[in-house]
């Protein structure tokens, strides 16, 4: 699958401070090339922080962070890595398309970019309907089609799915791991346990550490689990078991 | 700089303003309204109207582009947009330059509508050429723009941002001699007025006013004008990082 033997995202001592406290106390971590890795862990965990740092708008306390071979937030990987927030970040008083078609300047993404991406979030119907009179499930979407318009090597997704039908949400997912298996590398992060199922790796966080990175199927098999939420909670009582 | 990325951001500052024509009304009207109203509250002293009419159709815009620019931007950081932009290849200032081509362009419909109200139907006279004063209050917007563009990196709400109007528009517009003339005024704000960008703006104003041509003083202090807001838009860049805790 991967086309480059160098890891998507690699950090090593990674720390992040973030009002005090410390977010990501030392965080050693590499996501390979190709396909989707999901990113779970309860809120507070550290999995916005650690998207943040990985697109380069993170203040860094220590470590290193490198994407694509290049050192995070590189001028070179603007247009290479794609980032959607948690909140959605488009412009509300602007259409669909309006929003679609100023970022998809910046982007330089090439002409019907911007109808391939309102087609691969379902909101074609909407184009010319202002982003804030849409639901909050469809004002997301206007956010994740951003992402989508230049078709970026790697894609940050921080939560994209919440507070969307189950069908479209299927969709969604149908969509990220036909991205993935075009080679395109997804970090996707979710609460949403059945998800984690979806995704060919796991990386499972917890107060600022990663305590599992492997394929879902394995983790499950090594725990003993029947799901993954099970598989969170034998890791995180392993150690006392030992202590 | 990249001129496509700077006429995209323009362009979609006036498809924001497009959205919103209650806020475009606002800015062209309101002047306007001030300005008829400033001519029947001097109604008994023509010549104070005379006196301070130029150097007020160069400062409203000059104070409205301030306010628009400083809640514009705050928006912009806190709705995630601006976080979202730094991640891509825009520079901050293809950015700046695209809102101030956006906001220079609207000050100038706005300038042209007061001007065109004081010197038609108020009565309005000026020695110095109309296009003169209108490129000079155009300038003042981008001005106006420079320094809430600035001043919005201190705010981290709305309410605070639009307390930089009193707390720091109202100061420059009493200080500047539009109200006095400088040198009856107490000595040290004398010296502090010398510090301040509207002082020039208004000075300018005056000048092209008088209508004695590009003297000295004109192009000296239409040039501080000039340089008050590069240094304001550099500031204001400069509050922009790309990284942030």
């Amino acid at each position: 699958m991967a086309a480059n033997d160098e890891p998507a995202v690699r950090t090593r001592e990674l720390r992040v401070e973030r009002g005090g406290n410390l977010v990501l106390p030392r965080l050693d971590l590499e996501i390979p090339r190709g396909g989707v890795t999901g990113l779970l862990g309860p809120s507070g965990c550290g999995k916005s922080t650690l998207m943040r740092a990985i697109v380069g708008v993170q203040r860094l306390a220590g470590g290193e962070v490198e994407v694509l071979g290049l050192p995070a937030g590189s001028p070179a990987l603007r247009s290479r890595v794609g980032y959607v927030t948690q909140a959605p970040s488009v412009y509300g008083d602007l259409s669909v398309r309006e929003n679609l078609a100023f970022f998809g300047r910046v982007l330089g993404a090439g002409p019907g970019a911007v109808d391939e991406a309102m087609a691969a979030v379902s909101l074609e119907a909407y184009a010319d309907r202002r982003a804030m009179q849409l639901s909050g499930g469809q004002f997301a979407r206007v956010s994740l089609a951003v992402a989508l318009l230049n078709e970026p090597e790697l894609l940050v997704l921080d939560e994209p799915t919440v507070g969307l039908d189950p069908v479209l949400r299927g969709e969604l997912w149908d969509m990220f791991h036909r991205l993935g298996a075009a080679g395109t590398t997804l970090l996707v992060s979710s609460h949403v346990m059945d998800e984690a199922m979806r995704c060919d790796e796991l990386l499972l966080m917890r107060e600022g550490r990663v305590i599992a990175q492997e394929p879902p199927g394995a983790l499950l098999e090594r725990t003993g689990a029947k799901d993954v939420e099970g598989a969170f909670m034998a890791l995180v009582e392993e150690p006392s078991e030992v202590a | 700089m990249h001129v496509s990325l700077t006429m995209a951001t323009a362009v979609r500052v006036f498809h924001q303003l497009r959205r919103d024509p209650r806020t475009v009304g606002l800015l062209v009207l309101v002047p306007a309204v001030l300005m008829v109203l400033l001519r029947w509250v001097f109604e008994g002293r023509q010549e104070v109207f005379q006196q301070v009419g130029v150097p007020l159709l160069g400062i409203f815009p000059l104070v409205s582009m301030f306010l628009v620019t400083s809640i514009t931007m705050l928006r912009e950081r806190t709705t995630g947009t601006l976080e979202r932009l730094m991640t891509m290849p825009i520079g901050r200032g293809d950015l700046l330059a695209g809102y101030a081509l956006a906001f220079a362009a609207v000050a100038a419909v706005q300038v042209v509508f007061v001007a065109a109200i004081a010197f038609w139907l108020l009565g309005l006279e000026a020695e110095g050429p109309a296009w003169g004063i209108v490129a000079l209050a155009t300038l003042n917007a981008v001005l106006g723009m420079a320094l809430g563009l600035f001043v919005s990196a201190f705010a981290r709400t709305e309410f605070q941002a639009v307390q930089f109007m009193p707390g720091f528009i109202i100061p420059q517009l009493l200080l500047c001699g539009l109200l006095a003339p400088r040198e009856s005024m107490a000595t040290v704000l004398e010296w502090f007025a010398v510090l301040l960008p509207m002082t020039y703006a208004y000075d300018a104003l005056v000048e092209v006013a008088a209508g004695s041509g590009a003297s000295f003083e004109l192009v000296r202090d239409t040039g501080l004008v000039l340089a008050f807001t590069v240094v304001a838009l550099a500031a204001g860049a400069a509050t922009l990082p790309r990284r942030t805790a």
